[in-house]
């Protein structure tokens, strides 16, 4: 992570500290690889020691001592409650609603929530070949409330998906309800620059919050639709010492086990 | 019944030229001694199937491998793209690819279907994603009791499944544990079943979160030693993570990556042999 200015933090350790704190304690979170993952941890770490994560190789409570690199590393069975197989986990957990909070990140989303993880251009021919779907559809579909962690910019943040992988609020409205699904849909996408939520009645993301230092227009300008802004907008509390200590420390854990050349 | 013999034998004897074939193991316990030794055998035409094709299949789909993928996430887990893989999807190289994508959730469900002896499976998903629209192996189905509208996909039996174990008795029974993932349901929904397991024992011991596959649902059981590797094998080795890093500019570059797999793949006799020969060569650092 680069660019620690004069308050002391990032603006990627200011979206990571401010994800965290999302997630209340004891929440049941299935967990993206990534941000998402770093934040559940940091979350887990501090103010939500009983909150159970899981990630989608199976592995249920998990607590890595570092942050796992892919979603199936050892570090996650080691430690965790249970280990169960690829169809229970997505059949008898995420479909079941067992599932609180789905934490997902993107490569681009949209007004409504929706995300694409697949192609950047045409499906038949792709100009960026995106790693695909994983199990951010049906985290989407089923879990109870879906957290969006990305940084924001006319790139990721556009007026049309090029492909929707995964379903937030669909085409506004009623249109999410309408498809069938049983979980609840996108309740908070956090970026570098802010939150934002979705608008109770249109599904459309508004901007409810900025971090320290950021301004609408610079939350406008990284966001290819014209953006919604709430009147009453809240500034985020900015990271406090021990969530930049617990989260320095997980990285710099994470990046020495990375570097041994393991077995 | 699974009889004991090399992985040579087993690859020459159950896999063919146009096979449909999964190699699995959900990061963990990935088959790569089993993939070096096809694409050691210029196996050609392969469907290949796998959730996460991982290196594995950006080795064999850069060697020519395969025909088709079946998939629901191509990545480099951690680092980022399988440069092999886009070259072949972006720009039809060394040939076109045809691909079928899902997600994990619709994978897991038709190896469920496979392994069943069902036609399909039934799950909550895809509705309203742009996958139903471009994967023909998406279809709506009604439930005959309550009218919902769900999502069925169709069953996956491959010809031939290929796992990587801890271990195997000497009967043939095999023994997984830690991330066991999809491996059950991939080995029960293939017509053959090729194991590579790390070391043959007596008897087994207890594992939390271990399974046995019997021998009676597998065709081959072959010992190589780390033959998951750069991945890893709970209670053997670790993954060798800087392996998935340094493999990035080497599948980035058409060249490079010709070279790599004629070395340290396609010139050696064995994955014992690979192994000494990315060591001497520190080839991955």
């Amino acid at each position: 992570m680069t660019g620690v200015d004069a308050r002391g933090y990032t603006a990627d350790e200011m979206m990571t500290v401010a994800a965290s704190r999302r997630l209340g304690d004891g929440t049941v979170c299935f967990v993206g690889i990534g941000i998402p993952s770093q934040a559940a941890n940091l979350a887990r770490l501090t103010h939500a020691p009983d909150s159970v994560l899981i990630y989608e190789s199976g592995t249920i409570g998990a607590k890595p001592e570092v942050l796992p690199l892919s979603i199936g590393d050892g570090e996650l069975a080691e430690h965790a409650d249970s280990v169960v197989s690829v169809p229970e986990i997505f059949n008898y957990w995420l479909q079941a609603g067992r599932v609180d909070v789905g934490f997902l990140g993107a490569a681009q989303i949209d007004r409504y929530g929706n995300l694409n993880t697949t192609v950047v251009g045409s499906y038949e021919q792709p100009k960026v070949r995106l790693p695909g779907a994983g199990g951010a559809p049906e985290i989407a579909a089923s879990a109870k409330e879906v957290f969006i962690v990305l940084r924001q910019s006319k790139r990721a943040f556009v007026e049309k998906l090029a492909f929707v992988t995964s379903v937030g609020y669909a085409e506004g409205g009623d249109s999410r309800k309408n498809l069938g699904y049983t979980g609840g849909g996108p309740t908070v996408v956090i970026t570098d620059l802010g939150v934002l939520e979705p608008d109770p009645e249109s599904g459309e993301l508004t901007l409810v919050a900025l971090h320290p230092g950021s301004t609408v227009e610079e939350a406008k300008e990284a966001t290819g639709w014209d953006l919604n802004v709430a009147g009453d907008l809240d500034t985020t509390e900015p990271p406090t010492q021990g969530e930049l200590r617990v989260l320095r420390d997980l990285e710099e854990r994470t990046a020495a086990a990375r570097k041994e050349k393991v077995g | 019944m699974a009889e004991i013999m090399g992985l040579r034998e087993a690859v020459s004897g159950l896999v063919g030229d146009g096979d449909t074939v999964a190699l699995e193991g959900f990061t963990h316990l990935i088959p790569f001694a089993a993939a070096h030794e096809i694409i050691r055998q210029e196996k050609r035409d392969l469907t290949l199937v796998r959730m996460t094709p991982d290196l594995i299949y950006d080795q064999m789909i850069g060697m020519g491998t395969a025909r088709k993928l079946i998939f629901s996430w191509g990545g480099n887990p951690g680092v980022g793209s399988l440069h092999r893989f886009r070259d072949a999807i972006e720009r039809g190289w060394p040939h076109p690819l045809e691909i079928e994508e899902h997600s994990h959730a619709g994978m897991a469900n038709r190896y469920v279907a496979g392994a069943s002896n069902l036609p399909f499976a039934v799950l909550r998903g895809y509705v309203g994603t742009d996958l139903a629209k471009v994967t023909p192996t998406i279809a709506p189905i009604t439930c005959p009791f309550t009218g919902e509208e769900l999502t069925a996909v169709p069953a996956l039996t491959p010809d031939v499944t290929m796992i990587h174990a801890q271990q195997a008795d000497r009967k043939g029974n095999v023994a997984l544990w830690g991330i066991t993932g999809i491996q059950k349901e991939a080995a029960l929904s293939a017509r053959r079943v090729i194991v590579t397991v790390e070391e043959v024992v007596d008897e087994f011991e207890q594992h939390t979160f271990g399974i046995v596959l019997p021998s009676v649902a597998i065709d081959a059981v072959a010992v190589v030693a780390r033959g998951a590797y750069p991945s890893y094998t709970h209670g053997y080795y670790g993954r060798d993570n800087a392996f998935y890093e340094a493999w990035d500019p080497i599948g980035r570059d058409r060249e490079k990556f010709g070279e790599w797999m004629e070395k340290h793949v396609l010139g050696v006799e064995d994955f014992a042999e690979h192994l000494r020969s990315i060591q001497e060569q520190g080839a991955m650092r």
